[in-house]
C-alpha cells in the first residue's frame, strides 16, 4: 500500500466512496453514494438530520458495514476492515474521553495499543498536546476541564494517531456560539498546517461554509451538490440546496420585467439581492414595508408587492413600517423540476 | 417563636440520641461482653476484664475450624459467583434477547420465596446427589444467595458504559477484547466491587442452608454459632459475633473509601 500511495499521491483521492449504500430498519439511509475527497482537503457532509450524512460517516470509520460499494482511504480498499485497523482517526460529537483517564493516557491510548514505544510515546503524546495548547492539563481528568479543552483532547487523541484521514463527527456542536468560531478557526489552522485530509460532518451551514474547502450538501441519502463554498451559495445546483445553504424566497413562477408571474418552474431569491428605494426605476415594482426586524449587523424587512411578498436583508438606513417605494429584484435563481437552469440578472 | 424552636431542636436531639442507643447499644453491649469475666443482672457494668474468652475461641479446634471453614468457603463462592454471573450480567446489559425479562425476573424470584422451603427441597436433591454434608453442597447454597448482586448490579453498570466510549478505543486501534478490558469492564468495575462485596457479605453471613447442608459435618462462622449459643457462655457468643462482623466492617470501609468516595461517581460523570 505504501508503494502505492507515493507514486500516486497526486491521482489517488484521500477519501473515495463508491456506490456506498446502506439500508437500516428497512429504510433506504445511503443510496449509491460516490464521493472523492482530494488528498489534504477538508470537506464538509452537510445536510438536515436524518439525511444520512451520520451514517455515512460511520460507514467511512468502519462502525457500520455498507450494503454495497466501497470505501478507500488514501487508495486502499478498507471496506472489509474494523475500525481498528482503518488509518482513519474520528472525533466524536460528545468527545467521548474516557473519564478514568488522565488527558495524557486518553492521548496515549492510541499508541499504548498499537504496541508504541513507552519513550516514543511519551514524546509524542506532549508534542501534540503542546500543539493543542494542553500541556498544563497533561495530568487532569476529562471532568475537570472545560468543553472546549475536552474538544482538544478529542482532537489530540486523533492527531496523535498520524491517520490519512481525519473524521469529525458534528465537533463543535457542544460548544457555545462564541467558543465554536474560536475552535472552528483553530481547527481549520491545524488541518491546514498538518494538511490532512478531513471529513467533517454538520447540519450548520455556518460551520461548513466557514471551515471547508469543498462542501457535499446531502439530502434523502444522496449528495445533491459538491462545490467550493462561495460557488455553492452563488449557483446551488438544486432548490433544496439553494434552501437548506442561506436562505430564499421562492416561488411558483417565472421572473418577467422584473415581476414574478405564472410559468413553469421556481424561482429563488435571496435576501440581500432585493433592492428597496424610494424612487421609481426600470425593473422596481411599487411596493410597501409591512415589518421590520432587527438581526444584528442587517435588517430583515418584509416588502408587500402586488405580484409577491418578498423577505429582504437590508443594511444602512432602513424605512419605517408603511413605507411606501419602490422593490426591484436584482438577482434571481430559475429553477425547473428542482434543478438550476440559469441565474437571472437583473437590470443595473 | 425562639421558644419553639428551643423545643424542636430538643426533641430532634432526644430522638438522635435514642436512635444512636439503639443502632450502637447492642454493639456496646457486644463488645463488653467480650472482655467481661462476667456479668451479674442489676449490675452496670462487667464484674471484671479479661481477654479469656478470646484465647478460648481461637484456641477451641471446633471454632478455629469454623473460622477457617467460612474464610475459604466464601472467597471461591464469590469467585463462582463472579464467573459465572459477570458474562451474564455482561449479557443482560448489553444485548437485547429472548426472553430478556424472564430470565432477569427468573433471578430475583429465588429471593422472593422464603428462602427455608428453597433450601429443603435442595436438600432433597442433595441426598440424591450426595451433596449434603460436602463444601461442594455448601457453595452451591451459597451460591444462590450471591446471583442476585452479581448480575443485577454489574449488569446495570455495564449498560451504563456509553457505547461511544468504546467506539472511540475501537477507532483508536482497539482490538473487541482490548475495549473489553480496558473499557468497559474498568468502567464497569466500580459497580463489580459493590456486587463482590455484598456477595461476599452474602455468603459469609449465610446461615440456614449451610446449617441444614452442612451440620453435622461442616460448620462454617454463622452455623457454628447455633451451637455457641446452646453450649458455651455468652461471653464465647459475643467474641464470636465481633469476628463474625470483622470481614463486613473491612468491606463496607473499604466500600466507603473506595467507591462512595469519589471512583463510582467518577466513573460516571458523562456527558
Amino acid at each position: 500500500m505504501t508503494e502505492g500511495t507515493t507514486t500516486m499521491a497526486d491521482t489517488t483521492p484521500g477519501l473515495r466512496l463508491a456506490a456506498l449504500t446502506k439500508s437500516l430498519g428497512g429504510r433506504r439511509i445511503v443510496d449509491s453514494l460516490a464521493l472523492d475527497v482530494h488528498p489534504g482537503e477538508m470537506l464538509a457532509l452537510l445536510g438536515p438530520s436524518g439525511c444520512g450524512k451520520t451514517t455515512t460517516l460511520r460507514m467511512i470509520a468502519g462502525f457500520l458495514s455498507p450494503d454495497a460499494g466501497r470505501v478507500e482511504i488514501a487508495g486502499r480498499d478498507v471496506t472489509a476492515l474494523g475500525p481498528e485497523r482503518r488509518p482513519s482517526a474520528m472525533v466524536f460529537q460528545q468527545y467521548a474521553l474516557w473519564p478514568h483517564m488522565t488527558v495524557f493516557r486518553n492521548v496515549a491510548y492510541p499508541l499504548r495499543v498499537r504496541g508504541v514505544d513507552r519513550h516514543e510515546i511519551t514524546r509524542r503524546v506532549d508534542e501534540v498536546l503542546a500543539l493543542v495548547h494542553l500541556t498544563h492539563h497533561r495530568d487532569s481528568r476529562p471532568a475537570q476541564i472545560s468543553g472546549g479543552e475536552q474538544q482538544r483532547v478529542a482532537l489530540a487523541r486523533a492527531l496523535v494517531q498520524q491517520p490519512d484521514l481525519l473524521l469529525l463527527d458534528e465537533p463543535l456542536s457542544n460548544l457555545d456560539a462564541k467558543l465554536r468560531v474560536q475552535v472552528r478557526e483553530e481547527i481549520r489552522t491545524l488541518q491546514r498546517s498538518l494538511g490532512i485530509t478531513t471529513i467533517i460532518v454538520t447540519h450548520d451551514q455556518d460551520e461548513a461554509l466557514s471551515i471547508s474547502d469543498r462542501i457535499a450538501v446531502m439530502h434523502d441519502g444522496r449528495i445533491e451538490q459538491v462545490s467550493t463554498p462561495s460557488e455553492l451559495y452563488a449557483r446551488p445546483a438544486t432548490e433544496f440546496v439553494a434552501q437548506f445553504v442561506g436562505s430564499v424566497n421562492s416561488y411558483e413562477g417565472v421572473l418577467r420585467d422584473g415581476a414574478v408571474r405564472p410559468g413553469p418552474g421556481t424561482i429563488a431569491i435571496r435576501p440581500e439581492h432585493i433592492e428597496f428605494r424610494l424612487e421609481a426605476r426600470d425593473g422596481a415594482l411599487p411596493a410597501v414595508v409591512r415589518s421590520v426586524v432587527p438581526r444584528g449587523h442587517f435588517h430583515e424587512v418584509v416588502l408587500e408587492r402586488e405580484d409577491v411578498t418578498l423577505r429582504a436583508y437590508m443594511t444602512g438606513r432602513i424605512p419605517d413600517e408603511g413605507t411606501r417605494g419602490w422593490a426591484r429584484v436584482q438577482q434571481a435563481l430559475r429553477y425547473r423540476d428542482g434543478h438550476l437552469q440559469e441565474v437571472v440578472e437583473g437590470q443595473a | 417563636m425562639n421558644a419553639r424552636r428551643a423545643l424542636r431542636e430538643i426533641g430532634i436531639g432526644a430522638l438522635a440520641i435514642a436512635l444512636m442507643a439503639f443502632i450502637l447499644g447492642p454493639i456496646l453491649w457486644l463488645g463488653a461482653h467480650a472482655f467481661a469475666t462476667s456479668w451479674t443482672f442489676p449490675r452496670l457494668s462487667a464484674d471484671g476484664w479479661t481477654t479469656h474468652w478470646w484465647h478460648e475461641v481461637f484456641a477451641d479446634s471446633a471454632l478455629a475450624g469454623a473460622i477457617r471453614t467460612s474464610l475459604l468457603i466464601t472467597p471461591v463462592v464469590v469467585l463462582i459467583s463472579a464467573v459465572i454471573c459477570l458474562p451474564a450480567a455482561y449479557a443482560i446489559g448489553r444485548h437485547s434477547f429472548p426472553g430478556r425479562r424472564l430470565f432477569l425476573i427468573g433471578m430475583f424470584a429465588a429471593n422472593a420465596f422464603p428462602k427455608i422451603g428453597l433450601f429443603a427441597s435442595l436438600a432433597a436433591l442433595f441426598y440424591a446427589m450426595n451433596l449434603m454434608g460436602t463444601v461442594i453442597g455448601i457453595v452451591i447454597v451459597q451460591l444462590l444467595g450471591t446471583i442476585v448482586f452479581m448480575t443485577w448490579i454489574p449488569a446495570s453498570a455495564f449498560a451504563a458504559v456509553p457505547r461511544s466510549l468504546e467506539e472511540a478505543a475501537r477507532d483508536a486501534g482497539a482490538s473487541r477484547l482490548t475495549v473489553f478490558r480496558t473499557i468497559t469492564l474498568r468502567l464497569a468495575m466500580p459497580s463489580i466491587l459493590v456486587a463482590v462485596i455484598m456477595s461476599f457479605l452474602a455468603s459469609f453471613d449465610e446461615a440456614q442452608g449451610s446449617y441444614l447442608v452442612g451440620a453435622p459435618n461442616i460448620y462454617t462462622m454463622p452455623t457454628e454459632m447455633y451451637a455457641l449459643v446452646e453450649n458455651y457462655p455468652i461471653q464465647v457468643a459475643a467474641v464470636f459475633s465481633i469476628l463474625l462482623s470483622v470481614p463486613s466492617v473491612i468491606l463496607i470501609g473499604l466500600a466507603r473509601q473506595h467507591i462512595i468516595g469519589g471512583r463510582l461517581a467518577e466513573g460516571f460523570q458523562i456527558r
